[in-house]
């Protein structure tokens, strides 16, 4: 890896915070739904950290990322603030999509990220549209798909990236290939089991990395947002990761052998870069304490906040259907203080 | 003013958007093909001319992927105007519309908006059954997604022209017997009907019906096509002393509910008909807000002039039977006396 381009200690301490961040706060949600907080399920994004971190650290506020259902850690590694997606989680006003979208459409479009698509597939076209319109306003904004290995089987995914191989357009489609889609593993939906070759048909390049390597993701990531910046076309990154919860909140993964996962859990992306850190003496045991404790403080603060803040009233559930109009008219619908018609 | 058919008006209004506005452009499949037809009934023609292929965009066959690339574009800053060829292929895009188009917007808390037009042709022309189909109504149920109906030039320059500048996605269905395109794409059998289009800048309002022809005895409510045949049925009732009031709603969604309702309050009967097949078409939804809302009014059942709940068939004999006539309306109204 050229040494220039590979991102400093510091910068790599960065990366290492964030990725902390999401583990830690997908953790914490997963704790927060088991007491009954969270009034949904939840698709936690433990184990694969490193991509949206790798991707999205070499990201501007203003490029576009499209995700989900398991969004939160493309959320927080675009800069969504942990406090609304925290509320949001908990159906509170204060959420980023005020309690409207949940868990599987967070977003925040002040960074870019539109509220998450959890069609799976249905972000592909959308992130496609978005990088025509940079290209065409010419504002040198680049946008990323997120999806996984499954959604590359739907129909969105081959009609998107045919058009936007044909116009060259600045669009980076990152695929999360985790092995499995839900409970069904890659060996039960694909002929050849790796994505990156699809990427030939549509004229644009197509790589495979290490998903679990964030220094590896950020490389690749910064070459293809490079190139599409440039108006060199879009990319396919295929990143080979592990997701070591469930799908579901409601999945007890009996699919999958414990030696598979604890294969992965060997190489956990937060765990390696820890060690690599260490080995560097960019890192301590100590410092990465603090680090572990800093992060903790402000997911104890989304709590709070989300905690703290008010929920919506049953009403707002008519408001903001049609952009900049008012509630959707619902004659002879009275709600009482107690909540039953 | 200037005399246009209907595929001139939405031209017109194309153009005229498109120079007012850097950010509309245009993306379907064979729009701005050069010498090519200006999409299937010509309303693109000559536009890729004027405003070149990055804003006249012709898409491989994928309705699905252009529509969502549409939905993409409309949040990230631009204006699409996006086609299919017939409303019929709207299916396979119907992901991108229900679930994200019109979803969007709710789902960020209002936070994002999608200012997308859909534009489809609809109706039956020996074409067979799945270029053929009337279905607006599957449009009509998704909240979050706006729905006109446009049947005359005035109305389809007017009304095209407020669907570009709404900041919601817009579909607008017009019909392809009243196109009035020209050439090799004329339409057998067409209605073309032409009209008065004002040259400088107007609109119509979303949410705004009309009345067609002012009647006391009945209400009958048409839509694109079924609206002529009300009125061709209006003209035969007045020899037999019947004076019907001809209304077009224009838009379908939001509906101008309190046009129709002041109309059957002031008629006591009510005619829906609609060039779709009977069972949970747009007639049963107007139908249900007439006799919540106007049922003591009524001196007459609610009757809806639909298509049979069969697929469009091809035989123009079968055609005929299928399209709701004049004749049938006639028959409909007679029936409430």
């Amino acid at each position: 890896m050229d040494s220039e381009k590979q991102p400093n200690a510091k910068q790599q301490l960065a990366l290492y915070r964030q990725m902390l961040t999401i583990r830690r706060f997908e953790e914490r949600c997963n704790y927060l739904y088991m007491q009954g907080k969270i009034p949904s399920t939840l698709h936690l994004y433990i184990g694969q950290e490193a991509v949206a971190v790798g991707v999205c650290a070499n990201l501007a506020a203003e490029d576009y990322v499209s995700s989900t259902h398991r969004p939160h850690g493309h959320a927080i590694a675009k800069g969504v603030s942990m406090r609304s997606i925290m509320a949001e989680l908990f159906a509170k006003q204060t959420g980023c999509c005020k309690g409207k979208g949940g868990s599987m459409h967070v977003g925040d479009v002040r960074v870019g990220m539109f509220p998450a698509i959890a069609i799976v597939g249905g972000g592909i076209p959308v992130a496609t549209g978005a990088a025509l319109a940079c290209k065409r306003l010419g504002n040198g904004r680049v946008s990323v798909a997120f999806f996984g290995e499954g959604a590359t089987n739907e129909g969105a995914f081959h009609e998107a990236l045919n058009m936007a191989g044909l116009w060259s357009l600045p669009a980076i489609f990152v695929c999360e290939n985790n092995l499995y889609a839900a409970s069904t593993p890659v060996a039960s939906a694909f002929r050849v089991p790796d994505v990156a070759g699809r990427a030939a048909v549509y004229g644009m390049p197509g790589e495979t990395v290490d998903g679990n390597d964030v220094l590896a993701v950020h490389e690749a990531a910064s070459r293809a947002i490079a190139r599409a910046r440039d108006g060199g076309g879009p990319t396919l990154l295929e990143c080979k990761t592990y997701r070591q919860c469930g799908h579901s909140r409601s999945d007890p993964r009996t699919y999958r052998s414990k030696e598979e996962e604890q294969d992965w859990a060997g190489r956990d992306p937060i765990l390696r870069l820890a060690e690599r850190l260490k080995a560097a003496g960019a890192a301590t045991d100590g410092s990465l304490a603090d680090i572990e404790a800093e992060v903790a403080a402000a997911i104890d603060d989304a709590v709070a906040f989300a905690e703290s803040s008010p929920a919506p009233e049953p009403e707002e559930a008519l408001e903001d259907v049609f952009y900049g109009e008012g509630p959707i008219p619902f004659p002879g619908m009275h709600v009482s203080a107690g909540g039953a018609p | 003013m200037t005399m246009m058919s209907i595929a001139e008006a939405l031209r017109a209004a194309i153009r005229e958007e498109m120079r007012r506005d850097p950010t509309v452009f245009c993306i379907g499949e064979d729009i701005g093909i050069p010498g090519g037809f200006g999409g299937a009934f010509t309303v693109t023609l000559g536009l890729s001319d004027e405003f070149g292929h990055d804003r006249i965009i012709d898409t491989p066959i994928s309705e699905l992927g252009l529509t969502g690339i549409a939905v993409g574009a409309a949040l990230a800053g631009l204006r699409p105007i996006a086609d299919v060829q017939y409303a019929d292929f709207l299916f396979l895009a119907m992901d991108q519309l229900a679930n994200q188009a019109a979803k969007m917007t709710y789902m960020s808390g209002g936070a994002v908006k999608t200012p997308l037009v859909m534009r489809a042709p609809v109706g039956a022309t020996a074409r067979g059954s799945q270029h053929a189909q009337s279905l607006e109504a599957f449009f009509c149920h998704i909240p979050g997604l706006k729905v006109v109906a446009p049947a005359t030039a005035y109305d389809a320059k007017g009304l095209l022209k407020s669907a570009v500048r709404d900041d919601n996605p817009v579909i607008v269905f017009e019909h392809k017997l009243l196109y009035g395109s020209k050439g090799p794409r004329t339409e057998k059998g067409a209605l073309s009907p032409v009209g008065e289009v004002p040259d400088e800048d107007y609109v119509v309002p979303i949410g705004q019906g009309v009345i067609r022809r002012p009647g006391k005895d009945v209400t009958i409510v048409g839509k694109l096509l079924t609206m002529y045949r009300a009125l061709a049925a209006a003209d035969i009732l007045a020899q037999e002393g019947i004076d019907a009031e001809v209304i077009d709603p224009r838009t379908l969604v939001p509906l101008d509910k309190e046009l129709i309702l002041e109309s059957v309050r002031k008629t006591g009967r009510l005619v829906i008909v609609e060039e779709d097949n009977l069972t949970g078409g747009w007639a049963g939804e107007l139908a249900a807000i007439a006799a919540e809302e106007a049922f003591y009014w009524l001196d007459a059942p609610i009757k809806r002039v639909s298509a049979p709940d069969v697929p469009p068939p091809f035989a123009p004999a079968m055609e005929q039977f299928y399209v709701p006539s004049a004749g049938r309306v006639v028959a409909a109204v007679k029936s409430l006396f």
